[in-house]
């Protein structure tokens, strides 16, 4: 992975030491809370319903096991010994005190870490497929570009103060594995006929408020000019974006006011304007930084059977919980952070702890975050994954659910997050007890559960298969159900399927709608199959069903 | 008197802004004016005698001023409140295409010190810091990098760094 030199660790130690005298200074009743605000925000503090929350970056999810154990010290030391990983790769402390908080980042730094630009009307964390570099389908490794991209956007003079977030996802296989679609800017990496790396450029995608799919502002964007491309669209953006209202200030909305050829326009002229001025990525740098991406030694083995003669647990666990590798005799392996009864994408600082010994055992000391909330160990050798599913099970992380509908993306909601209108950790856990039968979950298939507790969409609820959104009737926690919703490739906004919900029906209307998907499926469809086949109408009559029963 | 740090020094103000005390035409003070005022009496102001600024406001388009720029001594961009940025890109398109070479002045509230290193790097060299502002911290908060990514003056990038080491 990336090793810092002397010039990037200057930068974090001088942003760390920056921070800490705003923090002094606010303390001391220098700075007001509005003026510290726009400052504690781009180095990813908020403050939250019960205490302030940071959140770390963690560029395009990748970790090393140092720095893992690092965010084990940090949880262990500062906040509760847990931390919540998030759908933008990074990891939130939901306990940290303010007054700490610099000491924190110091700490961060130390292991080639920061929080800067997590949160803020600024470029935000970089996101990537987590698997980068071992999928079999990858036209190139993201992460040498995500990580130019990280540089690039770190402390940009001219776009740290911009109209609203702004971010970014890139995506080395065409199955998207990053929902780049749903993104501010989604780069997904192409070769010319020549062979040469470039980009289709999307832009204007988003969640939240106004969902919306981004659209191909370019098809293809050569190497060389990706960031002089990407600052000419920033550029477009903070100037013309809107500032009057926080509902309609994200790219999406200035794109869809302008249409997307009128943007396209404005970009490519600004583009054509600057380009002799702007930064041109030279093959040098993207030859330094691809370096540190280079393939780790793998040995020469051959693909086994690794589940002959295994338990069936064991064979579950390989079947949802690994996944196939480019080079033969190694596999991915998910650390599986949707345990029944756990709160989606939380891990303790023990289970750091012992994730990051068992990455240094077995997976060349690197750890994945993956943007659905769980880990990933990248280049597990086949022959090593009966012991590291034993001792996964022993750390709780070997739950075999990867993919099916207990494996459900959920923001941290009303317990926690300021902005909730609804809780989301006792909606999953009603989820988690109403599909407790792994025989059933494997019956469904795969079934991507999305939610949020409120129309922010941290938990992506628009994209997923079913989406679950959650909302404040006169102060009752109720739930919006959508359906059809999808990433990975086939970008498709869910259906609202009728009036929402109140919190203890949930989990039965879930059931319900797929219970419609047993019924309608045909030979092997997946629930979105079925879904988009059939359409919204079945969902909507039977959803429902028991309350017109009872009504 | 208004004081302004240019150039990393505090200096007395010797530009006038429109519509104050001793911005006298009449007498050819350096006379700084708004951007509508001057786009709407071009003529006019093309033919002032005296040292000529011109005003921004974050919505006005820097590139009216193109035909105008080597007449312009001083542009002064506003920042009123933290969240506006567009006096960034102002800044940026005033030194980088229309190479503006006079005195880049960033006004407004939100002129102090935490944001004057990204200002100094948009091609702000002069600052009308907001009132209760101390000099020592604005100058202290112009070095506080030693290092940028972005190719921007003053500081060198990261990357023209890293080329300069390999030879």
């Amino acid at each position: 992975m990336y090793q810092y030199d002397q010039l990037d660790q200057a930068f974090v130690d001088q942003r760390v030491s920056e921070f800490r005298d705003q923090t002094r200074r606010f303390l001391a009743g220098e700075l007001s809370e509005d003026e510290f605000k726009g400052l504690r925000l781009r180095n990813g503090l908020y403050i939250q319903r019960h205490a302030p929350m940071l959140r770390i970056a963690i560029p395009y999810g990748l970790l090393a096991s140092r720095q893992l154990r690092k965010l084990a010290e940090i949880t262990r030391r500062y906040d509760r010994s847990f931390g919540h990983f998030t759908t933008r790769q990074n990891l939130q402390l939901n306990w940290p005190k303010l007054e700490e908080v610099p000491d924190i980042l110091e700490h961060l730094a130390s292991v080639q870490m920061h929080a800067i630009q997590t949160s803020g009307n600024c470029i935000r964390n970089v996101t990537a497929d987590h698997l980068a570099g071992i999928a079999e389908d990858e036209i190139d490794d993201p992460r040498p570009y995500c990580e130019i991209i990280r540089q690039w956007a770190n402390l940009h003079p001219e776009f740290t103060y911009l109209p609203r977030k702004f971010k970014i996802a890139v995506t080395g296989s065409p199955a998207d594995r990053a929902a780049s679609e749903v993104h501010d800017v989604g780069l997904h990496l192409r070769r010319d006929a020549q062979g040469n790396i470039g980009f289709q450029v999307l832009v204007g995608g988003g969640l939240g408020r106004a969902p919306m799919i981004g659209q191909v502002i370019r098809e293809f964007l050569p190497l060389p000019d990706l960031l002089s491309y990407l600052d000419a669209i920033l550029r477009v953006y903070n100037r013309n974006g809107r500032r009057d209202n926080i509902h309609k200030a994200r790219i999406k909305i200035l794109v869809k006011a302008m249409g997307i050829a009128r943007f396209r326009d404005q970009v490519e002229t600004e583009w054509q304007a600057a380009r002799d001025a702007g930064p041109v990525l030279e093959a040098a740098q993207v030859e330094r930084v691809r370096s540190f991406f280079q393939p780790p030694a793998y040995e020469t083995l051959q693909n086994i059977d690794t589940c002959a003669g295994r338990e069936p647990e064991f064979q579950a666990w390989y079947r949802y919980n690994t996944r196939p590798h480019r080079v033969p005799g190694y596999r991915a392996a998910f650390v599986c952070l949707k345990a029944h009864g756990q709160n989606p994408g939380d891990m303790s600082s023990g289970q750091m702890e012992a994730v990051a010994a068992l990455a240094d055992r077995v997976s060349f000391g690197l750890i994945r975050v993956t943007h659905n909330q769980n880990l990933l160990l990248g280049d597990v050798r086949q022959s090593d994954l009966y012991a590291v599913w034993k001792e996964l099970r022993g750390l709780g992380l070997a739950m075999p659910n990867i993919g099916t509908l207990t494996d459900m993306i959920a923001c941290p909601g009303l317990d926690f997050c300021s902005l909730a209108n609804a809780g989301t950790l006792n909606v999953a856990k009603q989820i988690q007890a109403q599909f407790d039968d792994l025989d059933y979950l494997y019956d469904l298939g795969d079934i991507e559960i999305k939610m949020s507790g409120c129309m922010n969409a941290c938990g992506h609820h628009h994209v997923g298969h079913i989406g679950i959104l959650g909302v404040d009737k006169h102060g009752e926690e109720w739930y919006q159900i959508t359906l059809g919703g999808s990433v990975n490739g086939f970008t498709a906004l869910g259906e609202v399927i009728g009036p929402s919900v109140p919190q203890a029906e949930v989990a039965s209307t879930i059931e319900r709608i797929v219970e419609v998907y047993r019924a309608e499926r045909e030979d092997g469809e997946r629930f979105i199959e079925t879904f988009r086949r059939v359409g919204v109408k079945p969902f909507k009559e039977r959803a429902y069903a028991a309350h017109s029963k009872a009504a | 008197m208004r004081h302004i740090l240019r150039r990393r020094e505090l200096v007395t103000d010797d530009w006038r802004y429109a519509g104050e005390d001793g911005a006298d035409e009449a007498a050819n003070a350096a006379l700084v004016v708004p951007f509508a005022d001057f786009r709407t009496h071009i003529a006019k102001w093309r033919a002032y005698p005296g040292r000529l600024g011109v005003r921004l406001s974050p919505a006005d388009a820097v590139e009216d001023l193109a035909e105008d720029i080597q007449r312009l001594s001083l542009v002064a961009a506003e920042f009123p409140t933290p969240g506006e940025g567009r006096g960034y890109s102002q800044g940026r398109l005033l030194r980088s295409r229309l190479q503006f070479k006079g005195e880049l002045r960033a006004v407004g509230a939100a002129v102090k010190q935490d944001l004057l290193f990204i200002l100094s790097r948009c091609g702000f060299d002069s600052f009308e810091l907001a009132p209760g502002q101390k000099v020592e911290a604005a100058l202290a908060a112009l070095e506080r990098y030693s290092v940028a990514y972005q190719p921007a003056e003053p500081v060198p990038s990261i990357r023209q760094q890293r080329y300069r080491a390999a030879g």
